[in-house]
């Protein structure tokens, strides 16, 4: 089968949504629609102190004289926030010993995407977190982090079990209002994971959380809180999948991340939510604020691999406050079809000798849009600050775009900022070698994405890298006769 | 082994084979020589099923299987190598990697479980050597930053390893120094046997002398004008092909 352009084209348009099912679970959600007593209702629901009830409603407050932000380069029709259920929650309330004590439903869901519980709790060194719409089902591996002192739960468990944390660090990174969807996010939302190592403690294993949107009509607004406390480490990773649906699905996370002196904290992201089919219909709007506080000589280092969404918009960043310090962003964004995504980074360069990495490869195919939007502030006082920025762009067929906006604003005379682009093309002559050598075209693409992706894939841990590798390939392949 | 007739084969409206007769038995190598821009390299892409090319008279047969429905994987399935002139770059892709996902490919297509590690790696290191590859350079990026002759000597390296049953090779030998074009030639040669065949492509004698051709052609303005053993490639040396055009022209 040779490859010409409008082959592939067609071969990337009948790719279909692989985990498009959608499970039946009896749940227990609000009513549609957002005033202060859904607000006051959800706290309730949680049970949470009457200092979040009131944190949230301050959120409310500020959100409700807050506009859509519209300068990223997307389009979609804007989400009718009256119109969307803001609590969803499995009604199977309790937590669950075992396995055997879970709906059979859920686990046909898990072992459908791949990632069956049983799986997982085999895979050394992994701990599951898995919020299911939007609350914990089952949490592994408790006991072994217990003992060292590491917490790791969900974080309405958090605000109850350990609200002096939860008190002095939420919304220290992303303040309530810092932009619209982090405010509508504080106010509303269900639920998250919360995570804090403590001083001089290197976390044993990779913490990893599953998300999934599964409600009709409920938007998700999970809310992330790590804490790396003085000198401790920790890998975070967290990975997502929606079923397929008919409607757009709002999603907006937020999550936050401290690592204090000397800390490293290292988070990284599979997502792979519903884009919409091929038609450009339906999908989830992933409207996500990520960012981390880096106190002196810490690190954080944000990974992604985003396939899926039909719109995203998101910037993982890094405040590089201690000196230092250093910040370091690798991103693989895949759009095909309708998608469209605007991602990238921030580096805010405050201490002396903070330095930052931003590694990002977009990867466009069909009908889709792919931006890059990265600043690197230098402030007047971040003496020797390096910045070294690389995006490189993967184009499929002739009806997709990349772009690249990069800002620079340096204030001080001593720093040193890097930045690289380039674009390029699968060609036909790549595929026909790989076809000469017996290589197959659908196996060709994957090989060369991979290729092209592989300095962003050496950043995941072992066990994500190989998900995130048939994601790339599941995002791109046709069904090649 | 191979057995073309009559093949017609063009780009567009642009007719650059013009009615190709040429048969290849196990055992043999033949020397396709030629002026440029008469044909050589289309014939090989076409032989190795670029679709690209339009193919409007002719066939070509392999082993008594016409190719026309084959798709150029099927093809390197069947056992067909194709040295490229021009061997494209893989950025990311390391030569380790790609050669495993080929040879896994080949076999996954007769049915065969992945080759085991053990087993690849050491035909690795017995086909490097072979070729006098340093280890290092096989986990580089697929030909990027390579040398024009190192993308040669790694053309050659995957034919090694695939084992083919019919090799073509364009111009394997431009762009190779001399101690290289007899590394090159020499480790061809071994891979040779009285089941597999060579189709040499090249501008020169040189390699001809490495590479012992049972019979020489020459392609002119898409055809096959004239063909004789190997003493037609030192006539050629010698006298160039004006006098191969004029006696076409008459
Ligand atoms: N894809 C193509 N599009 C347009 N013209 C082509 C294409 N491929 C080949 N040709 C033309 O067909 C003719 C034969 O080209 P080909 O590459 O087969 O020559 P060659 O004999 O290999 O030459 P050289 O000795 O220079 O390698 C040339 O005139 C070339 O321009
Ligand atoms: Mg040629």
């Amino acid at each position: 089968m040779a490859y010409t352009e409008e082959e592939l084209k067609k071969e990337l348009e009948t790719k279909e949504y692989e985990y498009g099912f959608y499970t039946d679970i009896e749940s227990d959600t609000f009513p549609v629609g957002l005033n202060e007593e859904i607000v006051i209702a959800i706290s309730k629901k949680k049970e949470e102190p009457e200092w979040m009830t009131q944190w949230r409603l301050e959120a409310f407050k500020a959100w409700k004289q807050m506009e859509e932000p519209e300068w990223a380069n997307v389009k979609y029709k804007k989400p009718d926030f009256q119109a969307i259920s803001y609590y969803s929650a499995p009604n199977s309330k309790p937590k669950y010993n075992s396995l055997d004590e879970v709906d059979p439903e859920l686990l046909d869901t898990f072992k459908r995407l791949g990632i069956s519980l049983d799986e997982q709790k085999k895979l050394a060194g992994v701990a599951v977190d898995i919020v299911m719409d939007s609350v914990s089902v089952a949490t592994t591996f408790k006991k072994t982090l217990a003992e060292k002192g590491i917490i790791f739960c969900s974080i309405s468990e958090a605000i109850k079990e350990h609200p002096e944390l939860v008190k002095k660090y939420i919304g220290t990174v992303v303040p309530q209002k810092d932009n619209f969807y982090a405010a509508l996010n504080s106010a509303v939302f269900s639920d998250g994971s919360f995570c804090y190592i403590p001083k001089g403690v290197r976390c044993p294993m990779e913490l990893s959380t599953y998300f999934r949107i599964n409600q009709a009509g409920t938007g998700q607004f999970e809310r992330t809180l790590v804490i790396a406390d003085e000198g401790s480490y920790v890998s975070y990773l967290e990975g997502c999948t929606a079923p397929s649906r008919d409607e757009n699905q709002l999603h907006a996370a937020v999550v936050e991340l401290i690592a204090l002196d000397d800390a490293e904290i290292k988070y990284s992201t599979v997502q792979n939510w519903f884009p919409g089919d091929k038609e450009g219909k339906g999908g989830v709007f992933n409207f996500v604020t990520k960012r981390g506080i880096c106190h002196k000589n810490s690190k954080i280092s944000w990974t992604q691999v985003e396939t899926g969404s039909a719109v995203t918009w998101k910037y993982p960043s890094c405040i590089l406050k201690g000196d230092n310090s250093i910040g370091e962003f690798y991103s693989i964004a895949v759009t095909n079809n309708y998608q469209q995504a605007d991602t990238g980074t921030k580096m805010i360069h405050l201490g002396k000798n903070t330095r930052s990495t931003i590694i990002s490869k977009g990867i466009s195919a069909g009908k889709s849009q792919n931006s890059y939007r990265g600043l690197v502030q230098v402030n007047s006082r971040a003496e020797n600050a390096r910045n070294f920025s690389q995006c490189d762009s993967l184009l499929m067929g002739n009806e997709c775009g990349a772009h690249t906006f990069p800002y620079i604003e340096v204030k001080n005379k001593t720093a040193q900022i890097e930045h690289e682009a380039t674009t390029s093309k699968i060609g036909e002559d790549q595929i026909f070698y790989c076809n000469q050598r017996g290589i197959d075209t659908e196996k060709a693409i994957a090989l060369i994405v991979n290729g092209f992706s592989k300095e962003v894939l050496n950043k995941l841990p072992m066990e994500f890298a190989v998900e995130a590798q048939k994601l790339l390939e599941i995002s791109l392949e046709g069904s090649v006769g | 082994m191979l057995k073309i007739s009559n093949l017609h084969a063009g780009i567009e409206d642009n007719e650059i084979l013009k009615g190709i007769d040429l048969e290849v038995k196990a055992g043999e190598v033949h020397a396709i020589m030629g002026p440029n821009g008469s044909g050589k390299s289309t014939l090989a892409s076409v032989i190795a099923g670029k679709e690209e090319y339009e193919i409007t008279a002719g066939s070509v047969v392999l082993e008594g299987e016409d190719l026309e429905d084959a798709s150029p994987e099927e093809r390197a399935h069947k056992g067909i190598f194709l040295s490229f002139q021009y061997p494209v770059e893989i950025p990311g892709v390391s030569v380790t990697n790609f050669m495993k996902t080929a040879i896994n490919e080949g076999r996954k297509a007769k049915g065969l479980e992945d080759m085991p590690a053990k087993d690849m790696l050491k035909m690795i290191r017995e086909k490097a050597e072979l070729l006098e590859i340093d280890r290092k350079f096989l986990s580089r990026s697929l030909n990027e930053g390579f040398s024009g002759g190192e993308k040669k000597r790694n053309e050659i390296f995957q034919m090694a390893m695939l084992e083919p049953k019919l090799a073509i090779l364009d111009e394997t030998d431009s762009g190779l120094d001399i101690d290289a074009l007899r590394i090159v030639a020499n480790g061809v040669n071994k891979l040779k046997s009285k089941d597999n065949a060579v189709i040499v492509i090249t501008h020169y004698q040189r390699l001809l002398d490495y590479i012992v051709p049972d019979f020489v052609h020459v392609l002119h303005q898409g055809k096959i004008v004239k063909s004789g053993t190997k003493e037609l490639a030192h006539e050629l040396e010698e006298k160039g092909y004006d006098w191969i055009k004029q006696e076409t022209a008459v």
